[in-house]
């Protein structure tokens, strides 16, 4: 919960009382005191809450001791609703927290639900509040209101704390001192002092903005700004462009940097040395940047080594913190729902499955002892709900295993044939595809608002007759089925109208009877893909919507956008379940985790936050790409999740560890595209740069040894064999790879569009 | 890398007079000067963040460019109203135009005529998005068809024969035990064995898989058969081909013994075939030939300088064979030219070496003129080998023409070879001989041709210096990339032959057929057609279009006609609009005041429009007579000539 707070309102109290220096564990106030400053103070200034360390790995745990947090919380919630004169819902509020004296859980979550939706409070209640047993997700609420333009007045209260000032003259030397120092220092510490460099950088610049001192801004950015990764960048630009105090107002970058901490991991040797130094000379205006914006994560061993720094290095707001990536995760498959599965005879069991279920076990062998035992890492079967399977499903699933036994078994050996669909005259137009599981459907999303689904096997796309039309079929007849399917309509693709802007994700239901998209104009729309009409529009989002996923049982699905906010949906509700706040940047890819208990969402920041579902807590937070993800994939079997990003770099990563275990160098251009093969063995991934390359990811996941200290430490050091994993290179004639498929038999489909 | 992009991110603003004229602009003038710089800044950061998110638009749009949706998205983010109107697909026309000491950077809204759109037929539909699906790869190997690019990039091509031992196949960049396996090559393990030798000596295989052979067979078949529409598509798939990489030893060995076994019968058909066989590989942009050359070069010099091609030396006309393949010639010279290989050197010293053989047969002679004369484009070649050669030549001829008839073939040959002479050299004389032009002077130079000569030399400065003259008049800088459209205009002096130039094509060579009827000099004895033929040949952005031919028999009735022909194929539809005039007007430059005039305009969407305004704008070269001004303003266009 912590994790995904709106670090804004520790400003707030930052400003009030600046933190104790004391420890290095920068106890943090992580209370939801939100708003202006006066209100925090008036409710007690900082209360110091538990160290971080516990706070994070919260979840369940935090069930137990509701105690004064929760106090605090509804106390902010009720100052911000009170501040923005919604009178209404503070009344609610009052009544049914009982006027904020037994705060019951529960009813707080449903309150703060209702808050941020800012509708009546009975609604937001839905299978998963009432399905999940603790915690509160209070968190969005402040996220929510962290964008927009509007809410700016505490920005103020932000850039405030930087109104403390040296002279700006001597900055520059305050940061020629520090260089000096670090490159003198013995080769262990310099890498990860080094680390310091950049948010130093960073701050300065912003104080001397902040403080009106254009010219020494400007000298000190043109002094410095060189010596800077060169995977910074993008942010730099962005800073470049900011000279003006005025402009310092509604720049989210500059709010990123400023509201969240920068963290840095640095050994304790190191640390010491730095203080060392920073107290010998009375640096003072370093030092108190440093207890101000930067986190410092210390950890007892050796200090880490330049290479195994920058690997993990690039986000936006520095490495994720150790604890952030402690939680348990419970990564395992879902236990398969027992279905007797006929024999092989091809023609009979479509008609054997619906009527008569006939009870034969002699799959169960080939299945192995997956669909028997519980996995230990595997969560409650019912710890998120599910749909119930209907018929359909199941007969699904037989046609599932069926095609499984068919399947190819790949390997460096055996590679996959890739069958390409080009979308032609699509003139660049072309801005997302989906297949079905079963691959008979493709759908397209287009810049110019349409969404297009075409038939790739021979039976075309019907629609259901007109309600007149049914009106005179006969119900009884045997294949009403077939006749309620309106033959004249029937074509190889289907359009479909209603957003207003270029469709930026798809996402088909796994049962095939839904489509979502999801568009520049801030919703997501599930369309019927049997009367191929939209159903329901969800409005939630303000700002475009980059991605949206179905789960793999559908029902819940994600959607992530320009907002920085990704929502869990259920498709009965047209209000968000969980909203997941935490990101610094737009959120860019969403995908769900094979057993539906957790999404993982790649984002701008340059990171990867994975997040429970079941409580709305980030539970992973990945850091080591250089650019924006746009894509990720996870392994079949759970453990893994593999994300590309602009850099062209493909990171895998393992989730139970939460730790980096792989780097796939190759590419040249952004990875739009990252598939598993249906039995995990290899890795596609398909790029900006028009190639798609096959990768060995048993051979990646085999190389990696993890003794204790690295997954007691997450210092990874990686080995450079992206060269050895590359299993095959494919170049497309001028069609960016936009999309890839594994079909059930291991065949890879991939997809895009042709650009001459 | 990082570093060198580095100086870039320097923060730059807007200059402050951009903000004045904007503010002008807008009606408020006099704007103060810290204003204008306090404006500027914001504007910049504005911009910029702007641009910055428009990035964003532009990656999920999984797109490389920018487009000003993006743009119009970003202002959406910012609660700003999007700007209307800006739909540019492509590219933004913003030209740079310099003159007068002015550097300007406008953007071009030209004034439509709706009239002229409501009567143009409609555009074709733009075709519906459809879904093609083809083989990437088949169980790891990526297979040769035309869906999928090249294994084997030009470049690649060109360092494994330039520089063999560096030869590396794509994606090997370093050495690693797992290449190749989805390199679109055979097998796993011939490439093992090849890996290991490739540092000794390279070898490739060229393995055709039975589709290749197939195609092979077909192909060669229609190449050489006898239906002339099977032969059409055969040389277009072997010019525009992607896979072809795999057969090009084959296709190199078939032409070079194709010429081999047909110069010796005689089969002039069959070397034209061949020949434009080799013309249609040198075009195909995937295929770098260096290494084949050995094999081609002797073909096609063959072609060019052998005593015999044909059967019937007095009625074929061998000669276009001999022009087309001097021009594939000094085609292969421009292309492959080293100083390693000497192929230019090599060549000319063969010409050179047949030209100055007494015995040397007429056809041969003529081949090895063409031959040099093709080379070099420019003046050297012609002036330091040619000339020299003139009065020696024009003697032969001579004996030939006003001698004895010894026999019609050498008569023949020896009437080509002079009008070749008189082609060529006359133009090189009218660039380096200075004025003025005497006959007797001539003569005395070049001996029997000098006559000849000299009345082509007139005509060609009388040309040029029209050319010079338009050109003056019209030139605009532009720095941009632009669709080019050049079109000339037959100029032609009375009775003169006429000629159509054709300034620019796209390529350099044209194929014999045309080349049989545009080239070849009308003899001045045919009384001059009325029919002026103009070639407009425009390159847009988009595929290449086809050359436009239009004729235009010139009637009689004083009225202005008005005709369009919108091209076929092009989609930038360029109109022509021909203007026949009275008897007013009289050619600049040319001697005789002819009966007609006619001005094509021809308005490529941003094309006309510019050279009015840039007339109209006072460049100074511009000012040239008012009169031909005057002229200009009411028939605009008598030759646009814009180059980039």
């Amino acid at each position: 919960m912590p994790t995904v707070c709106d670090t804004r309102s520790e400003m707030a109290a930052v400003q009030d009382a600046p933190v104790e220096a004391d420890n290095e564990k920068e106890i943090k106030t992580e209370t939801l005191n939100d708003a202006a400053g006066n209100h925090a103070s008036a409710a007690g200034g900082v209360i110091p809450s538990p160290p971080v360390a516990s706070t994070s790995s919260s979840g369940p745990a935090k069930a137990g001791g509701p105690g004064s947090e929760e106090q605090q919380t509804l106390m902010a919630v009720l100052q911000f609703l009170k501040k923005n004169n919604f009178v209404g819902a503070v009344d609610v509020l009052r009544r049914e927290a009982g006027i904020l004296e037994d705060s019951d859980e529960s009813q707080g979550q449903e309150l703060a639900a209702s808050a941020l939706g800012g509708a009546e409070a009975g609604d937001a209640t839905c299978t998963l509040s009432r399905a999940s047993s603790c915690t509160t997700s209070t968190p969005a609420v402040a996220a929510a209101p962290a964008k927009g333009g509007e809410d700016q007045p505490d920005v103020n209260v932000v850039l405030s704390a930087y109104s403390q000032q040296g002279d700006p003259a001597l900055y520059q030397g305050y940061y020629s001192g520090l260089k000096k120092f670090v490159e003198s220092v013995l080769d262990c510490h310099r890498a990860e002092l080094s680390q310091l460099f950049y948010p130093l950088f960073v701050h300065m610049y912003l104080e001397l903005v902040y403080n009106n001192h254009e010219t020494e801004a400007k000298a000190f950015f043109e002094k410095f700004s060189g010596d800077q990764e060169c995977y910074y960048q993008d942010d730099l630009r962005v800073l470049s462009g900011l000279t003006k105090k005025e402009h310092m107002k509604g720049n989210e970058t500059l709010l990123d940097f400023r509201t969240s901490k920068f963290v840095l991991r640095i050994s304790r040797d190191s640390y010491q040395l730095l203080k060392r130094h920073l107290q010998e000379r009375q640096n003072n205006q370093i030092w108190n940047i440093i207890q101000e914006h930067l986190y410092i994560d210390i950890f007892d061993g050796m200090p880490r080594s330049k290479s195994q720094i920058d690997s993990m290095s690039g986000s936006l707001a520095g490495e994720a913190k150790r604890e952030a990536n402690k939680a348990k995760v419970f990564y395992g498959l879902l236990k398969e729902p027992e279905i007797d599965v006929p024999l092989d005879d091809e023609d009979e069991e479509g008609e054997n499955e619906e009527g008569k279920p006939k009870k034969k076990k002699p799959k169960k062998d080939s299945m192995g002892s997956k669909s028997k035992k519980q996995d230990p890492n595997a969560p409650q079967q019912n710890r998120i709900p599910l749909p119930e399977l209907k018929d359909s499903d199941k007969l699904d699933k037989i046609m599932y295993m069926k095609e499984a036994t068919k399947r190819i078994r790949l390997g460096p050996e055996s590679l996959p044939s890739i069958c390409f669909y080009t979308f032609l005259n699509a003139y660049q137009g072309l801005t997302a595809v989906d297949f079905t599981d079963d691959s008979s459907l493709i759908a397209g999303g287009f810049a110019d608002s349409t969404v297009r689904v075409w038939s790739v096997t021979p039976k075309k796309l019907r629609s259901v007759k007109s309600a007149a039309d049914l009106n005179l079929i006969d119900k009884e007849s045997d294949d009403v089925l077939e006749r309620i399917m309106d033959e004249k309509s029937a074509s190889e693709s289907k359009i479909l109208y209603g957003h207003s802007g270029p469709v930026y994700g798809v996402s088909f239901s796994p049962d095939r009877n839904y489509l979502l998209s999801c568009s520049e104009d801030g919703t997501v729309r599930l369309w019927s893909l049997q009367t191929f009409t939209c159903l329901v529009g969800y409005k939630g989002h303000n700002y475009p919507v980059w991605d949206t996923q179905f789960s793999p049982y559908g029902y819940y699905f994600i959607s992530g956008g320009h907002d920085r906010v990704a929502r869990l949906w259920a498709t009965d509700h047209y209000q968000p379940l969980r909203m997941f706040a935490g990101h610094l940047a737009d959120i860019t890819c969403t995908q769900f985790h094979p057993n539906s208990n957790y999404v993982a969402t790649g984002s701008a920041d340059r990171t990867v936050r994975l997040w429970d579902i079941l409580n709305g807590n980030c539970v992973r937070i990945f850091t080591g790409h250089k650019g924006p993800i746009h894509s990720l994939a996870f392994s079949p079997n759970g453990k893994y999740l593999a994300s590309g990003a602009t850099d062209g770099r493909v990171l895998l990563w393992d989730i139970g560890h939460g730790l980096m275990i792989g780097e796939l160098k190759g590419h040249t251009d952004t990875v739009y595209s990252l598939k598993f093969s249906r039995d995990g063995e290899i890795l596609a991934s398909g790029s900006m740069d028009n190639t798609v390359r096959l990768w060995d990811s048993i051979k990646a996941f085999d190389d990696i040894e993890t003794d204790d200290f690295t997954a007691a430490t997450g210092h990874i050091h990686l080995p450079e064999n992206s060269q050895e994993l590359l299993l095959g290179t494919y170049m497309t004639k001028s069609t960016p790879v936009i999309h890839l498929h594994f079909t059930r038999r291991n065949l890879l489909l991939a997809a895009g569009a042709y650009n001459p | 890398m990082a570093d060198e992009r580095r100086p870039k991110q320097c923060s730059l603003v807007l200059p402050t007079e951009s903000m004045k004229v904007m503010a002008e602009s807008v009606g408020v003038g006099q704007l103060q000067e810290e204003c204008c710089v306090a404006l500027s800044e914001e504007v910049s950061y504005r911009i910029k963040e702007i641009a910055q998110d428009a990035l964003k638009f532009m990656h999920h749009g999984k797109r490389r460019k920018l487009t000003t949706n993006d743009i119009d998205h970003a202002l959406k983010l910012k609660n700003v109203e999007p700007l209307y109107g800006f739909q540019s697909q492509e590219f933004i026309p913003f030209r740079f135009a310099s003159g007068g000491g002015r550097e300007l950077h406008f953007y071009e809204e030209k004034e439509v005529d709706l009239s002229d759109i409501i009567n143009t037929p409609l555009p074709r539909v733009p075709l519906d998005v459809s879904l093609k699906a083809h083989w990437l790869s088949i169980e790891g190997v990526q297979p040769a068809i035309p869906e999928n690019p090249p294994p084997v990039s030009k470049e690649q091509q060109k360092v494994e024969s330039t520089e063999p031992l560096k030869a590396v196949k794509p994606g090997q960049e370093e050495e690693g035990p797992v290449q190749g396996k989805g390199q679109g090559v055979t097998s796993a393990e011939s490439k093992g064995k090849e890996k290991s030798i490739s540092r000794l000596k390279p070898r490739s295989t060229h393995e055709l898989s039975v589709e290749q052979q197939l195609y092979y067979k077909e192909i060669t078949e229609a190449c050489v058969g006898s239906c002339e529409a099977k032969r059409a598509e055969a040389l277009q798939s072997i010019a525009t081909d992607p896979g072809l990489y795999q057969m090009l030893p084959r296709f190199s060995t078939f032409i070079s013994e194709g010429v081999r076994v047909n110069v010796v019968q005689n089969n002039l058909a069959l070397l034209i075939y061949l020949m434009r066989m080799v013309k249609a590989l040198m075009d195909n942009p995937t295929l770098y030939l260096e290494k084949y050359l050995h094999e081609l070069i002797p073909a096609v010099v063959t072609c060019i300088v052998s005593k015999q091609l044909c059967l019937r030396p007095d009625m074929d006309n061998h000669w276009a064979l001999r022009d087309f393949a001097a021009r594939l010639m000094a085609q292969i010279c421009k292309t492959f030219s080293t100083t390693n290989n000497n192929i230019q050197s090599r060549i000319t010293k063969t010409f050179t070496k047949s030209l100055l053989d007494d015995k040397t047969q007429w056809t041969t002679r003529y081949g090895s003129i063409a031959g040099l004369a093709e080379l070099g484009p420019d003046v050297s070649v012609i002036k330091t080998l040619i000339l020299p050669r003139l009065s020696i030549e024009g003697a032969r001829i001579k004996a030939v023409v006003e001698g004895p008839v010894i026999s019609n073939i050498d008569k023949i040959g020896a009437d080509h070879v002079q009008s070749l002479l008189l082609k060529h050299c006359a133009s090189v004389i009218a660039k380096t001989r200075p004025l003025p032009d005497n006959v007797d002077q001539y003569r005395a130079d070049y001996g029997y041709l000098g006559s000849m000569l000299c009345s082509h030399v007139v005509k060609a400065r009388a040309q040029a210096a029209l050319q010079a003259q338009q050109v003056n008049r019209t030139t605009l800088t532009i720095t941009q990339p632009r669709p080019t459209l050049t079109l000339s205009q037959g100029v032609s002096t009375g009775s003169g032959p006429r000629t159509p130039n054709i300034i620019k094509v796209p390529s350099s060579l044209t194929l014999p057929v045309q080349t049989l009827v545009s080239t070849r000099p009308v003899t001045p004895a045919q009384p001059s057609p009325p029919a002026t033929k103009y070639i407009v040949m425009s390159t847009s952005t988009a595929a290449a279009t086809s050359p436009q031919v239009i004729s235009l028999t010139s009637s009689r009735s004083s009225s202005p006609i008005t005709s369009t022909a919108p091209s076929s194929t092009s989609t930038l539809q360029p109109l022509v609009k021909v203007e026949h005039t009275g008897q007013s007007v009289t050619t600049p430059g040319a001697g005789g005041s002819r009966t007609l005039q006619k001005y094509i305009v021809v308005s490529l969407p941003s094309a006309v429009s510019s050279e009015v305004k840039a007339s109209s704008l006072s460049s100074p070269s511009t000012a040239v007579d008012s009169t031909v001004k005057a002229d200009r303003t009411e028939l605009p266009g008598a030759s646009t000539h814009s180059s980039h």
